[in-house]
């Protein structure tokens, strides 16, 4: 899932290219022309299961598609936008693209800030450190399913939170609560993902220069004042992907609301969008419907994540 | 530093840790319980209150031995595509000159980028229904077959194997595939393991694919039965949330003793190898 090393390889391309020079009346499939051979699977594999289905989703958000027996031959009549006008028409659907805005706006805030702050210390302390790192990682390794199984006895009414919270706690309770179930899911999306982030961040504190923090100790700034002015700035690349992968991560949300809140209740208030594509597309068979607003998911994400890019500066580095 | 600024770090850690370790406590603890005890003395076990009967009960319900043995199939198979597939493509990437190179390594990158969530819907109508692989382990793994993260990872780590070891063996007359099984595969061993590792937790937690195209419950992974226990049976049962937490302890179990165990090989450099400015 993650979008590992798109820094690193510059050193390869440029090994690429010198390489490149040095064969210059290369033959037609290239020096080693068995090196097309070895990626064949590994292409036809991105062919089918990536290219093929990408290109089909686009093509039924445009046709009247639906479900029919295998080999059976039928015209799918090109309907235009019809998809796409049922789709924006729908008020469980915008309600859907709604919570995943409640999502974000809670998860991915919190999840930069807590990783950071959360790396930041971790990077320093000299005891315990493999303990933390494991303790942290835990929740990221381990499958949502088992985990949402005791975040529903943790938050149930008369859970261990409500026990704790005793007259504070809010009725009805919160999974069953239409203001507070997309607020727990947020919660609970950056609690099991955090362990990952703050992994992140830890790598890229390893490249903040130590003497930066010596010079800023030296012209008499605190440990808060070089937090925000040095280590802030200098994991900023990281910080760009952080925000990306969490933005795509939280729109994909689909485990949490079918199981936490029994399928996106309280009446739709943790409905997402993927949860609808699963049930117009496979449980009430409209798979147009669907792959419809998989695009527009797609469209949404790629705008957050180019504004974001903007907001984050992440440009020149 | 001074001492107040080393106190509040350590609680901020600390804090941190019980925050991310407690749920699997109490994971632990209420699939003990014979009857549910959610107040605040209920996170501590007591022994009057402690059975295995949970673990028995959830047994009766989803055959656990089962649901493992299925996870446990989907995730070698991802495992086997990735690491057969994965170390070929990686090496030819690395150490090979050929056209395409270039196109196939940004195709890499880029794959890992596309949303899932738009490929759910065609992907379901073909695989389950155009190629009839719905109850299939193939219908299962074809999705993940080959991770293109660890296709990354193979293509570092081969990027540091030097090429004069490779054309030296050249010149003697080694074939591709020999250079590959004897020379490049020994040196690029770590890169396996933490390969194998990165690629088993995907498919092992992943739910959302194979609940789509499993509906027999003989062949569904763990994950899959778990949650439609979850979400259809759980009230008919005599303690549902002790049966539900015995069935997420041993989903949990697996994966959370691997990364214990192998815990120094999920190296943040393989990991963050992106974010290095």
């Amino acid at each position: 899932m993650s979008t590992v090393s798109t820094r690193k390889p510059s050193a390869g391309s440029a090994k690429l290219s010198a390489g490149g020079r040095a064969a210059r009346r290369r033959p037609l499939l290239g020096r080693n022309p068995i090196g097309l051979l070895f990626s064949a699977p590994y292409l036809l594999f991105v062919l089918a299961v990536f290219a093929y289905p990408l290109v089909f989703a686009f093509w039924m958000s445009f046709h009247d598609y639906f479900f029919a027996a295998p080999g059976a031959q039928i015209d799918r009549a090109f309907v235009g936008l019809d998809n796409f006008r049922e789709v924006i028409t729908d008020p469980a659907i915008i309600r859907s693209f709604g919570n995943v805005g409640i999502f974000l706006l809670i998860n991915v805030p919190l999840t930069v800030v807590l990783s950071l702050v959360l790396a930041t210390a971790l990077n320093k302390v000299v005891h315990f450190r493999t303990f933390l790192r494991v303790a942290y990682f835990v929740p990221y390794v381990t499958a949502s399913v088992a985990v949402v199984g005791v975040w529903l006895f943790l938050f149930n009414g008369s859970g261990l939170v409500n026990q704790v919270l005793g007259p504070l706690a809010p009725s009805p309770t919160w999974l069953i609560n239409s203001g507070w179930a997309m607020p727990i899911i947020a919660l609970f999306v950056t609690w099991k993902q955090l362990g990952f982030f703050i992994l992140l961040y830890l790598a890229a504190l390893q490249n903040v220069s130590e003497e930066l923090y010596e010079a800023a100790s030296t012209d008499g700034a605190g440990k808060i004042r070089s937090f925000f002015s040095i280590t802030v700035p200098g994991v900023r690349p990281a910080t760009v992907l952080v925000l990306l992968l969490a933005t795509v991560t939280g729109s994909n949300l689909f485990t949490e609301p079918y199981l936490l809140t029994g399928g996106g209740g309280p009446n739709g208030a943790s409905s997402s969008p993927v949860l609808l594509m699963y049930q117009r597309g496979i449980e009430q068979g409209s798979p147009d419907t669907a792959a419809a607003i998989g695009v527009l998911l797609v469209i949404g994400v790629l705008i957050l994540a180019y504004v974001q890019r903007k907001l984050a500066g992440g440009d020149e580095s | 530093m001074n001492r107040t600024q080393k106190y509040l770090r350590g609680f901020v850690l600390a804090l941190g840790a019980f925050v991310f370790l407690f749920p699997f406590y109490y994971m632990v603890v209420g699939s003990l319980q014979t009857s549910p005890d959610p107040t605040v003395a209920g996170a501590f076990p007591n022994p009057g209150n402690l059975t295995l009967d949970n673990y028995a009960d959830i047994n009766s319900r989803i055959n656990l031995l089962q649901g493992l043995v299925n996870s446990g199939i989907f995730a070698g198979g991802v495992i086997l595509g990735t690491v057969v597939f994965g170390v070929l493509v990686g090496y030819a990437l690395a150490q090979l000159q050929w056209r395409g190179r270039g196109v196939t390594f940004a195709l890499a990158l880029l794959v890992q980028v596309v949303p899932f969530q738009l490929l759910m819907i065609p992907l379901y109508v073909l695989i389950a229904r155009d190629y009839g692989l719905a109850d299939n382990y193939l219908g299962m793994i074809l999705p993940f077959a080959i991770n293109s993260t660890a296709v990354i990872v193979f293509r570092q780590y081969f990027l540091q194997v030097p090429k004069e070891l490779f054309d030296a063996a050249r010149i003697d007359g080694a074939g591709e595939l020999k250079l590959l099984w004897s020379i490049a595969l020994p040196l690029v061993r770590p890169a396996l393991l933490t390969v194998v590792l990165l690629t088993f937790i995907g498919p092992w937690n992943e739910f959302l694919w194979p609940f789509l195209v499993t509906k027999d419950a003989a062949l569904q992974p763990l994950a899959v039965s778990l949650a439609n226990y979850l979400s259809n049976v759980a009230s008919s049962a005599a303690n549902p949330f002790g049966a539900i937490l015995a069935g997420a302890c041993v989903l949990a179990a697996p994966a959370v003793l691997i990364f214990i165990l192998f815990q120094r090989h999920f190296v943040s450099s393989d990991i963050g190898s992106g974010v290095k400015g």
